[in-house]
Protein backbone atom coordinates (compact mmCIF):
# COMPACT_ATOMS: atom_id res chain seq x y z
CA UNK A 1 0.00 0.00 0.00
CA UNK A 2 1.02 3.23 -0.57
CA UNK A 3 2.26 5.65 1.80
CA UNK A 4 -0.51 7.17 3.68
CA UNK A 5 -0.38 11.38 2.41
CA UNK A 6 1.05 14.05 4.95
CA UNK A 7 -0.87 16.89 6.68
CA UNK A 8 0.39 19.33 4.17
CA UNK A 9 -0.34 16.63 1.22
CA UNK A 10 -3.80 16.54 2.30
CA UNK A 11 -4.07 20.22 2.45
CA UNK A 12 -2.53 21.01 -1.24
CA UNK A 13 -4.99 18.20 -2.39
CA UNK A 14 -7.99 19.46 -1.04
CA UNK A 15 -7.80 22.49 -2.99
CA UNK A 16 -7.28 21.78 -6.68
CA UNK A 17 -5.38 18.23 -7.29
CA UNK A 18 -8.62 16.38 -5.27
CA UNK A 19 -11.37 19.44 -4.84
CA UNK A 20 -14.15 18.01 -3.81
CA UNK A 21 -16.64 19.88 -6.51
CA UNK A 22 -14.54 19.68 -9.67
CA UNK A 23 -12.26 16.79 -9.02
CA UNK A 24 -14.76 14.12 -6.71
CA UNK A 25 -17.23 15.37 -7.81
CA UNK A 26 -19.11 15.26 -4.42
CA UNK A 27 -21.99 17.71 -2.89
CA UNK A 28 -23.34 18.76 -6.17
CA UNK A 29 -26.96 19.08 -5.09
CA UNK A 30 -25.83 22.07 -2.81
CA UNK A 31 -23.44 23.62 -4.90
CA UNK A 32 -26.23 23.84 -7.23
CA UNK A 33 -28.75 24.49 -5.06
CA UNK A 34 -27.31 27.64 -2.86
CA UNK A 35 -25.15 29.19 -5.51
CA UNK A 36 -26.99 31.77 -7.14
CA UNK A 37 -25.93 34.09 -4.55
CA UNK A 38 -22.15 34.57 -3.34
CA UNK A 39 -23.24 35.17 0.58
CA UNK A 40 -25.69 32.41 0.83
CA UNK A 41 -23.18 30.21 -1.19
CA UNK A 42 -20.13 32.08 1.01
CA UNK A 43 -22.36 30.79 4.45
CA UNK A 44 -22.86 27.82 3.16
CA UNK A 45 -19.21 27.04 2.17
CA UNK A 46 -18.61 28.37 6.27
CA UNK A 47 -20.64 25.91 7.81
CA UNK A 48 -19.81 22.63 5.22
CA UNK A 49 -15.74 24.09 6.60
CA UNK A 50 -17.64 24.02 10.11
CA UNK A 51 -18.69 20.38 9.99
CA UNK A 52 -16.11 18.93 7.91
CA UNK A 53 -13.53 20.23 10.34
CA UNK A 54 -15.29 19.03 13.73
CA UNK A 55 -16.05 15.78 12.18
CA UNK A 56 -13.10 14.98 10.91
CA UNK A 57 -10.95 16.22 14.24
CA UNK A 58 -13.61 14.00 16.16
CA UNK A 59 -13.35 10.47 13.92
CA UNK A 60 -10.00 10.63 14.18
CA UNK A 61 -9.62 10.74 17.66
CA UNK A 62 -11.77 7.85 17.84
CA UNK A 63 -10.79 5.98 15.33
CA UNK A 64 -8.91 3.56 16.91
CA UNK A 65 -12.30 2.27 18.85
CA UNK A 66 -14.33 2.25 15.88
CA UNK A 67 -15.55 -1.01 14.34
CA UNK A 68 -15.97 -1.41 10.94
CA UNK A 69 -19.79 -2.74 10.67
CA UNK A 70 -20.44 0.22 13.09
CA UNK A 71 -18.55 2.99 11.27
CA UNK A 72 -20.75 4.81 9.30
CA UNK A 73 -23.28 4.88 11.97
CA UNK A 74 -20.85 6.48 14.43
CA UNK A 75 -19.65 8.57 11.37
CA UNK A 76 -23.32 9.82 10.93
CA UNK A 77 -23.61 10.65 14.12
CA UNK A 78 -20.91 13.08 14.64
CA UNK A 79 -21.94 14.49 11.36
CA UNK A 80 -25.29 14.86 12.30
CA UNK A 81 -24.09 16.82 16.12
CA UNK A 82 -22.02 19.25 14.44
CA UNK A 83 -24.79 20.09 11.76
CA UNK A 84 -27.65 20.53 14.43
CA UNK A 85 -25.61 23.05 16.19
CA UNK A 86 -24.56 25.19 12.97
CA UNK A 87 -28.17 25.09 12.17
CA UNK A 88 -29.50 26.23 15.41
CA UNK A 89 -26.64 28.87 15.27
CA UNK A 90 -27.35 30.42 12.36
CA UNK A 91 -31.43 30.12 13.05
CA UNK A 92 -30.20 32.64 16.06
CA UNK A 93 -27.91 34.70 14.60
CA UNK A 94 -28.09 34.93 11.23
CA UNK A 95 -32.20 33.91 10.75
CA UNK A 96 -32.73 35.36 7.52
CA UNK A 97 -29.93 33.75 5.97
CA UNK A 98 -30.71 30.79 7.75
CA UNK A 99 -34.76 30.94 6.04
CA UNK A 100 -32.52 31.66 2.78
CA UNK A 101 -30.61 28.25 2.96
CA UNK A 102 -33.67 26.44 4.63
CA UNK A 103 -33.26 22.86 4.28
CA UNK A 104 -30.15 22.54 2.64
CA UNK A 105 -28.39 23.15 6.43
CA UNK A 106 -30.06 19.83 7.57
CA UNK A 107 -29.29 18.53 4.28
CA UNK A 108 -24.99 18.86 4.94
CA UNK A 109 -26.00 15.63 6.95
CA UNK A 110 -25.98 13.71 4.14
CA UNK A 111 -23.83 15.46 2.37
CA UNK A 112 -21.05 12.82 1.25
CA UNK A 113 -18.16 15.24 1.00
CA UNK A 114 -17.84 14.97 4.93
CA UNK A 115 -18.29 11.21 5.36
CA UNK A 116 -16.14 10.66 2.29
CA UNK A 117 -13.50 12.40 4.09
CA UNK A 118 -14.37 10.56 7.38
CA UNK A 119 -14.01 7.53 5.54
CA UNK A 120 -11.00 8.15 3.37
CA UNK A 121 -8.94 10.01 5.90
CA UNK A 122 -9.52 10.71 9.05
CA UNK A 123 -10.57 7.64 10.41
CA UNK A 124 -7.37 6.36 9.33
CA UNK A 125 -4.94 9.17 10.00
CA UNK A 126 -3.59 10.95 12.86
CA UNK A 127 -5.94 14.35 14.01
CA UNK A 128 -3.16 16.81 12.94
CA UNK A 129 -3.39 15.51 9.24
CA UNK A 130 -7.73 14.87 9.72
CA UNK A 131 -7.35 18.71 10.34
CA UNK A 132 -5.09 19.62 7.47
CA UNK A 133 -7.27 17.14 5.56
CA UNK A 134 -10.88 19.16 6.39
CA UNK A 135 -9.25 22.26 6.16
CA UNK A 136 -7.88 21.59 2.33
CA UNK A 137 -10.97 19.77 1.40
CA UNK A 138 -13.33 22.82 2.90
CA UNK A 139 -11.00 25.75 0.88
CA UNK A 140 -11.22 23.40 -2.28
CA UNK A 141 -14.83 23.86 -1.48
CA UNK A 142 -15.07 27.94 -0.84
CA UNK A 143 -13.36 28.25 -3.82
CA UNK A 144 -15.53 26.11 -5.96
CA UNK A 145 -18.75 27.67 -4.49
CA UNK A 146 -17.42 30.97 -4.85
CA UNK A 147 -16.80 30.12 -8.46
CA UNK A 148 -19.85 29.09 -9.16
CA UNK A 149 -21.77 31.62 -7.48
CA UNK A 150 -19.69 34.62 -8.85
CA UNK A 151 -20.59 33.65 -12.17
CA UNK A 152 -23.81 33.32 -11.74
CA UNK A 153 -24.42 36.32 -9.57
CA UNK A 154 -22.65 38.48 -11.53
CA UNK A 155 -24.79 37.42 -15.07
CA UNK A 156 -28.10 37.00 -13.31
CA UNK A 157 -28.13 39.89 -11.21
CA UNK A 158 -25.49 42.28 -12.24
CA UNK A 159 -24.09 42.13 -8.64
CA UNK A 160 -21.06 40.72 -6.17
CA UNK A 161 -21.96 39.68 -2.74
CA UNK A 162 -24.98 42.34 -3.12
CA UNK A 163 -23.35 45.41 -4.92
CA UNK A 164 -23.54 46.90 -8.30
CA UNK A 165 -20.89 45.40 -10.61
CA UNK A 166 -22.16 45.64 -13.80
CA UNK A 167 -23.27 49.04 -15.89
CA UNK A 168 -26.91 48.68 -14.70
CA UNK A 169 -27.61 48.95 -18.04
CA UNK A 170 -27.02 45.27 -18.50
CA UNK A 171 -30.08 43.25 -19.00
CA UNK A 172 -29.34 40.62 -16.31
CA UNK A 173 -29.98 36.60 -17.20
CA UNK A 174 -32.86 35.40 -14.90
CA UNK A 175 -31.95 32.06 -15.92
CA UNK A 176 -28.87 32.29 -14.34
CA UNK A 177 -29.42 32.54 -11.06
CA UNK A 178 -32.70 30.09 -12.16
CA UNK A 179 -31.52 26.26 -11.72
CA UNK A 180 -30.45 26.21 -15.23
CA UNK A 181 -28.11 28.54 -14.73
CA UNK A 182 -26.39 25.96 -12.05
CA UNK A 183 -26.37 23.21 -14.34
CA UNK A 184 -25.00 25.28 -17.09
CA UNK A 185 -22.38 27.00 -15.00
CA UNK A 186 -21.12 23.54 -12.86
CA UNK A 187 -20.58 22.20 -16.91
CA UNK A 188 -18.84 25.43 -18.30
CA UNK A 189 -16.62 25.74 -15.54
CA UNK A 190 -15.96 21.33 -15.07
CA UNK A 191 -15.10 21.66 -18.22
CA UNK A 192 -12.27 24.13 -18.04
CA UNK A 193 -10.73 23.20 -15.44
CA UNK A 194 -10.70 19.60 -17.14
CA UNK A 195 -9.39 20.97 -20.05
CA UNK A 196 -6.50 22.97 -17.72
CA UNK A 197 -5.63 19.95 -16.08
CA UNK A 198 -5.56 17.30 -18.92
CA UNK A 199 -3.12 20.41 -20.89
CA UNK A 200 -0.94 20.61 -17.63
CA UNK A 201 -0.37 16.71 -17.32
CA UNK A 202 0.08 16.18 -21.32
CA UNK A 203 3.12 18.90 -20.76
CA UNK A 204 4.34 17.05 -17.76
CA UNK A 205 4.22 14.06 -19.70
CA UNK A 206 6.01 15.48 -22.54
CA UNK A 207 9.04 16.81 -20.62
CA UNK A 208 9.33 13.60 -18.75
CA UNK A 209 9.10 11.68 -22.64
CA UNK B 1 -19.93 -35.48 20.32
CA UNK B 2 -21.79 -32.18 22.00
CA UNK B 3 -20.55 -28.82 20.53
CA UNK B 4 -18.74 -27.11 23.24
CA UNK B 5 -20.86 -24.57 24.88
CA UNK B 6 -19.25 -20.90 24.08
CA UNK B 7 -17.14 -18.74 27.06
CA UNK B 8 -19.59 -15.96 28.52
CA UNK B 9 -16.19 -13.84 27.24
CA UNK B 10 -16.90 -15.09 24.11
CA UNK B 11 -20.80 -14.32 24.20
CA UNK B 12 -20.42 -10.86 25.68
CA UNK B 13 -17.93 -9.60 22.17
CA UNK B 14 -20.50 -11.00 20.06
CA UNK B 15 -23.48 -9.52 21.84
CA UNK B 16 -24.60 -6.66 19.61
CA UNK B 17 -25.81 -4.10 22.67
CA UNK B 18 -22.15 -4.04 23.70
CA UNK B 19 -20.37 -4.03 20.55
CA UNK B 20 -22.70 -0.94 20.31
CA UNK B 21 -21.25 0.37 23.29
CA UNK B 22 -19.40 3.74 21.58
CA UNK B 23 -22.24 4.19 18.81
CA UNK B 24 -24.57 4.36 22.56
CA UNK B 25 -22.30 6.51 24.69
CA UNK B 26 -21.59 9.07 21.49
CA UNK B 27 -25.25 9.33 21.09
CA UNK B 28 -25.70 10.12 25.00
CA UNK B 29 -23.10 12.72 24.80
CA UNK B 30 -23.94 14.46 21.58
CA UNK B 31 -27.62 14.43 22.60
CA UNK B 32 -26.69 16.26 25.92
CA UNK B 33 -24.49 18.89 24.02
CA UNK B 34 -27.39 19.29 21.35
CA UNK B 35 -29.45 19.86 24.31
CA UNK B 36 -27.55 22.56 26.23
CA UNK B 37 -27.09 24.62 22.37
CA UNK B 38 -30.86 24.09 22.16
CA UNK B 39 -31.47 25.71 25.79
CA UNK B 40 -28.78 28.45 24.97
CA UNK B 41 -30.08 29.17 21.56
CA UNK B 42 -33.80 28.61 21.95
CA UNK B 43 -35.18 31.62 23.37
CA UNK B 44 -33.06 33.48 20.54
CA UNK B 45 -34.37 31.65 17.79
CA UNK B 46 -37.74 32.04 19.21
CA UNK B 47 -37.37 35.23 19.48
CA UNK B 48 -36.38 36.18 15.97
CA UNK B 49 -39.26 34.24 14.97
CA UNK B 50 -41.79 36.50 17.31
CA UNK B 51 -40.05 39.91 15.65
CA UNK B 52 -40.49 38.15 12.15
CA UNK B 53 -43.98 37.59 12.89
CA UNK B 54 -44.35 41.18 14.00
CA UNK B 55 -43.23 42.67 10.81
CA UNK B 56 -45.44 40.32 8.83
CA UNK B 57 -48.68 41.36 10.63
CA UNK B 58 -49.61 44.37 8.52
CA UNK B 59 -48.92 42.95 5.13
CA UNK B 60 -50.72 40.09 6.00
CA UNK B 61 -54.12 42.29 7.06
CA UNK B 62 -53.85 45.07 4.84
CA UNK B 63 -51.78 44.03 2.19
CA UNK B 64 -48.71 45.22 0.55
CA UNK B 65 -50.25 48.35 -0.98
CA UNK B 66 -52.40 49.45 1.56
CA UNK B 67 -49.22 49.09 4.24
CA UNK B 68 -47.16 51.66 1.78
CA UNK B 69 -50.20 53.60 2.27
CA UNK B 70 -49.89 54.29 6.13
CA UNK B 71 -46.03 54.31 6.26
CA UNK B 72 -45.91 57.09 3.59
CA UNK B 73 -48.87 58.82 6.88
CA UNK B 74 -46.06 58.21 9.05
CA UNK B 75 -48.96 55.87 10.64
CA UNK B 76 -48.39 51.75 11.62
CA UNK B 77 -50.67 49.18 13.44
CA UNK B 78 -50.63 48.97 17.00
CA UNK B 79 -50.21 45.15 17.39
CA UNK B 80 -50.76 43.21 20.55
CA UNK B 81 -50.65 39.43 21.26
CA UNK B 82 -53.02 37.29 23.11
CA UNK B 83 -53.29 33.51 23.72
CA UNK B 84 -56.42 31.83 23.26
CA UNK B 85 -57.15 27.86 24.11
CA UNK B 86 -59.25 25.85 22.27
CA UNK B 87 -60.96 23.06 23.98
CA UNK B 88 -60.40 20.00 20.86
CA UNK B 89 -60.93 16.05 21.94
CA UNK B 90 -60.14 16.92 25.54
CA UNK B 91 -57.55 18.70 25.63
CA UNK B 92 -56.48 22.38 25.03
CA UNK B 93 -54.79 23.92 22.41
CA UNK B 94 -53.26 27.17 22.31
CA UNK B 95 -52.79 29.72 19.91
CA UNK B 96 -51.06 32.86 19.79
CA UNK B 97 -53.43 35.79 18.15
CA UNK B 98 -52.16 38.93 17.50
CA UNK B 99 -54.72 41.83 17.74
CA UNK B 100 -53.95 44.60 15.02
CA UNK B 101 -55.34 47.98 15.35
CA UNK B 102 -54.92 51.62 13.08
CA UNK B 103 -53.61 54.12 15.43
CA UNK B 104 -57.47 55.82 16.14
CA UNK B 105 -57.97 52.29 17.39
CA UNK B 106 -60.20 50.59 14.92
CA UNK B 107 -59.71 47.17 14.54
CA UNK B 108 -57.56 46.51 11.20
CA UNK B 109 -57.51 42.24 11.59
CA UNK B 110 -56.36 39.42 13.40
CA UNK B 111 -53.30 37.43 12.71
CA UNK B 112 -53.38 33.50 14.08
CA UNK B 113 -50.21 32.15 14.53
CA UNK B 114 -50.75 28.15 13.74
CA UNK B 115 -48.53 24.77 12.82
CA UNK B 116 -49.22 21.45 11.59
CA UNK B 117 -47.39 18.36 10.07
CA UNK B 118 -46.27 18.62 6.97
CA UNK B 119 -44.58 16.43 3.91
CA UNK B 120 -41.31 16.73 5.49
CA UNK B 121 -41.51 18.35 8.76
CA UNK B 122 -43.22 20.55 10.86
CA UNK B 123 -45.58 23.74 9.04
CA UNK B 124 -45.38 27.16 11.10
CA UNK B 125 -47.39 29.51 9.68
CA UNK B 126 -49.67 32.67 9.61
CA UNK B 127 -53.29 33.05 9.43
CA UNK B 128 -54.64 36.52 8.44
CA UNK B 129 -58.33 37.60 9.35
CA UNK B 130 -60.27 40.35 8.58
CA UNK B 131 -61.87 42.22 11.70
CA UNK B 132 -65.20 39.83 11.11
CA UNK B 133 -63.57 37.10 10.75
CA UNK B 134 -65.42 36.44 7.47
CA UNK B 135 -62.46 36.58 4.99
CA UNK B 136 -59.01 35.40 5.48
CA UNK B 137 -56.48 38.14 4.58
CA UNK B 138 -53.85 35.91 3.83
CA UNK B 139 -51.21 33.50 5.21
CA UNK B 140 -47.27 33.67 5.71
CA UNK B 141 -45.43 30.64 6.32
CA UNK B 142 -42.63 31.00 8.84
CA UNK B 143 -41.39 27.74 9.27
CA UNK B 144 -41.33 24.86 6.27
CA UNK B 145 -39.17 22.13 5.77
CA UNK B 146 -40.36 20.97 2.52
CA UNK B 147 -39.13 19.05 -0.74
CA UNK B 148 -36.62 21.70 -2.16
CA UNK B 149 -37.83 22.94 -5.62
CA UNK B 150 -41.51 20.95 -5.20
CA UNK B 151 -43.03 21.58 -1.77
CA UNK B 152 -41.07 24.84 -0.60
CA UNK B 153 -43.04 26.77 -3.08
CA UNK B 154 -45.27 27.08 -0.53
CA UNK B 155 -44.08 29.95 0.80
CA UNK B 156 -43.85 31.73 -2.88
CA UNK B 157 -46.03 35.18 -2.77
CA UNK B 158 -48.08 33.71 -6.26
CA UNK B 159 -49.43 30.05 -4.55
CA UNK B 160 -49.47 32.12 -0.90
CA UNK B 161 -52.24 34.47 -2.88
CA UNK B 162 -54.50 32.08 -3.50
CA UNK B 163 -55.77 32.32 0.29
CA UNK B 164 -55.94 36.18 0.23
CA UNK B 165 -59.73 37.21 0.35
CA UNK B 166 -61.19 33.46 0.95
CA UNK B 167 -64.01 32.86 2.74
CA UNK B 168 -64.14 31.37 5.81
CA UNK B 169 -67.62 29.59 5.62
CA UNK B 170 -66.49 26.82 3.70
CA UNK B 171 -63.82 24.68 4.53
CA UNK B 172 -60.74 25.48 1.60
CA UNK B 173 -60.78 22.43 -0.74
CA UNK B 174 -57.22 21.89 -2.98
CA UNK B 175 -57.73 20.91 -6.20
CA UNK B 176 -55.17 19.81 -9.03
CA UNK B 177 -57.72 20.13 -11.94
CA UNK B 178 -57.69 24.17 -11.97
CA UNK B 179 -59.47 25.93 -9.06
CA UNK B 180 -63.51 27.21 -9.94
CA UNK B 181 -64.85 27.63 -7.06
CA UNK B 182 -64.13 30.90 -4.66
CA UNK B 183 -62.86 28.40 -1.98
CA UNK B 184 -60.73 25.98 -3.91
CA UNK B 185 -56.71 26.14 -4.22
CA UNK B 186 -54.59 24.94 -6.97
CA UNK B 187 -52.30 22.37 -5.74
CA UNK B 188 -48.27 22.65 -6.38
CA UNK B 189 -47.33 20.29 -9.31
CA UNK B 190 -45.71 17.66 -7.81
CA UNK B 191 -46.40 18.67 -4.35
CA UNK B 192 -49.82 17.88 -3.31
CA UNK B 193 -49.06 16.52 0.21
CA UNK B 194 -47.87 19.90 1.02
CA UNK B 195 -50.24 21.87 -0.55
CA UNK B 196 -52.85 19.85 1.69
CA UNK B 197 -51.01 19.84 4.53
CA UNK B 198 -50.82 23.76 4.82
CA UNK B 199 -54.73 23.90 3.69
CA UNK B 200 -55.72 21.33 6.57
CA UNK B 201 -53.87 23.43 8.85
CA UNK B 202 -55.47 26.91 7.78
CA UNK B 203 -58.58 24.82 7.95
CA UNK B 204 -58.17 23.81 11.16
CA UNK B 205 -57.02 27.15 12.74
CA UNK B 206 -60.24 28.79 11.21
CA UNK B 207 -62.52 26.26 13.06
CA UNK B 208 -60.63 26.42 16.15
CA UNK B 209 -60.66 30.46 15.87
CA UNK B 210 -64.21 30.74 14.55
CA UNK B 211 -65.64 31.23 17.66
CA UNK B 212 -63.23 32.74 19.88
CA UNK B 213 -62.13 35.51 17.42
CA UNK B 214 -65.72 36.25 16.42
CA UNK B 215 -66.27 36.73 20.54
CA UNK B 216 -63.06 38.80 21.31
CA UNK B 217 -64.30 41.22 18.15
CA UNK B 218 -67.64 41.96 19.66
CA UNK B 219 -65.69 42.70 22.92
CA UNK B 220 -63.46 45.20 20.45
CA UNK B 221 -66.27 46.98 19.28
CA UNK B 222 -68.30 47.26 22.40
CA UNK B 223 -65.57 48.96 24.17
Amino acid sequence: MAVAPTPAERFIQGILPENPVYRQLLGLCPTLAVTNGLKAAMTMAGAVAFVLFCANIVTSMIRHLLKPHLRIVIFTLIIATFVTITDRFLAAYMYDMSKRLGPYIPLIIVNCIIICRCEVCASRQSVFTAGADALGQATGYALALASIASVREILGTGTLFGMQVLPTAWPNWVIMILPPGAFMTLGLLLGAVNWFEQRRSEKANSKRG
Amino acid sequence: MEPMAPSTLERLKHNYILQAWLVLMLALFFGASLAGVHLKLGPRIEQNKINETRKRIPELILGSAQVEELTKEGKSLIVEPHTVSVEKDGRKVFYTIYEAKYPDGKLAGWVAKSSGQGYADKIELLVGFSPSIETITGIFILDQKETPGLGNKIITVDWRQQFSNIKTVQPIQVTKTGAKDPNQIDAITGATISSRSVTRIVNTTVNDLRGPLTAMAANVKGK
